[in-house]
């Protein structure tokens, strides 16, 4: 049984939190306008790196490795996904479901180990 | 609460809405509130360990610290750098913030003392911490700036390594306990060691999830000694380097509400939540939100002194703890724990 109103608190909720946080990141900036803090000069807009002026665009290049993280991420969060319907209903289906679990954990543990063995994993 | 108000001659509607919007800010001004305080704790514990007083001057005991840091913060001025790209510049804080306040909807602070009683409840708080890496990664990219991007790139892959890692430990406690709704899981604590301890890390098969738990919990919120996102030798400050005033305090008050988050989960999935920690009549004199409340201090007091006692790893280390260690063990201890309830629960 779903019980959809359940769902109504947390969306409430998310108003309420997103107004607080709003609130919390504009008032100051109007409040710094009201006390004169607010005296922005282009010095102190420019970039933060150590006190030299950046030697070159931050939005360049990264690391490939970072990418391979996020690809593996999505696909062991899908894994995760398609054991949480398994967790709460292992009761009713009983070993064949727990079997075929395990095949498509077998299968996927594969995946883990060709991943390992070709160093997707490492970060040297 | 509904009940409440309705005897005061409102419409059920009516009862209802107010009631809702009493529990929110029942749940998110002592949350705030809270966190001040945990931060000031957590000095106070770090400064103790390292055999100094802690902040002691403003206030009695320094009690009133984060009040005045807060109050400072508020009052300076709000930087936006030129080459940053605002609107994701000024979303970004708020994205975390809101996403830190928003996963308590479902914690079980007593039994049906719950905001949103959703049954997929601990679905729920995985899906709002996977988006607490949109704020970082927003962070990190509007800033335009070179190191804020770096830990950015670094914080959202190590908070992703970790949740994976945690998603197959929440599977472990979820195959136990049988369901995704957070008072079920508490109590189907009650008596699970040997009918007298309430909670799961009493369980031979659940004790070492809880202590991976413990650790992808630290990693997953940048706590020490994962805090290698904002390693201040190498990254200034992390991806928060460009923020100033209370956008950069958000960081900290989301942050901190994260960590309190991660104690309050420790608490509910493995020590039994709002229930006493054992089955003794008397103790359920105690109302349970006040040993829910002790069960987080634990767990804090736990992440405030491995911050103030371990050294911080190195980027490397840390992935290979999360995907060649935390992984394997957490998906075997899946097949562990759901062929044991097989054998013993469910079996034939």
């Amino acid at each position: 049984m779903v019980d959809l109103s359940q769902y109504l608190p947390i969306l409430i909720f998310l108003v309420i939190a997103l107004a607080l946080s709003t609130a919390f990141v504009f008032l100051p900036m109007g409040v710094a306008r009201l006390t004169g803090t607010h005296n922005p000069n282009a010095d102190k807009l420019s970039e933060y790196e150590c006190g030299f002026p950046a030697f070159e665009d931050p939005r360049s290049q990264f690391d490939v490795r970072f990418y391979l993280i996020a690809i593996l991420f999505i696909v062991f969060d899908l894994e995760a996904a398609f054991l949480f319907p398994w967790a709460v209903s292992l009761d009713v289906t009983g070993w064949p479901g727990w079997i075929t679990m395990m095949v498509f954990l077998g299968e996927l543990a594969i995946g883990l180990a060709y991943a390992w063995k070709k160093g997707a994993l490492d970060w040297e | 609460m509904t009940a409440f108000f309705q005897n005061l001659g409102m419409s059920y509607e009516w009862a209802w809405a107010i009631a809702t919007i009493c529990g929110i800010l029942l749940i998110a001004l002592p949350l705030m509130l809270g966190v001040a305080m945990i931060i000031y704790a957590d000095r106070k514990i770090w400064a103790a360990m390292a055999l100094r007083r802690g902040p002691n001057v403003v206030g009695p005991f320094g009690l009133l610290q984060s009040f005045a840091d807060g109050l400072k913060v508020f009052l300076q001025e709000t930087i936006v750098p030129s080459a940053a790209n605002k609107g994701i510049f000024l979303i970004a804080p708020i994205v975390t913030f809101t996403v830190a306040l928003l996963a308590w909807a479902v914690i079980p602070f007593n039994s049906g003392a719950v905001l949103a009683d959703i049954n997929v409840g601990l679905l729920y708080v995985l899906a709002i911490s996977s988006l607490g890496v949109y704020g970082t990664v927003m962070a990190g990219w509007a800033s335009n700036s070179k190191y804020p991007f770096f830990s950015a790139m670094r914080a959202s892959a190590q908070m992703i390594s970790y949740e994976v890692s945690i998603g197959f430990i929440l599977i472990c406690v979820v195959l136990w306990a049988n369901s995704f709704n957070l008072n079920e899981i508490v109590l189907a604590q009650k008596g699970a060691g040997l009918g007298f301890v309430n909670g799961f890390w009493f369980n031979i098969l659940l004790f070492p999830m809880w202590v991976m738990f413990l650790i992808s919990g630290m990693a997953e919120t940048g706590r020490a000694p994962f805090d290698l996102t904002e390693a201040e030798s190498e990254l200034v400050a992390g991806f928060q380097t460009e923020y100033s005033s209370m956008s950069f305090a958000l960081y900290w008050l989301g942050e901190y509400a994260n960590v309190l988050l991660m104690c309050a989960l420790n608490a509910t999935l493995f020590f039994g939540g709002w229930l006493p920690p054992f089955e003794i009549p008397f103790l359920y004199w105690v109302p349970g939100f006040v040993w829910l409340l002790l069960k987080i201090l634990f767990f804090f007091f736990i992440f405030s002194w491995v911050k103030a006692t371990v050294p911080r790893y190195r980027y490397d280390q840390l992935m290979r703890l999360g995907w060649k260690v935390f992984l394997p063990v957490s998906l075997g201890f899946v097949v562990l724990v759901s062929g044991w309830l097989m054998f013993t629960r469910y079996g034939a």
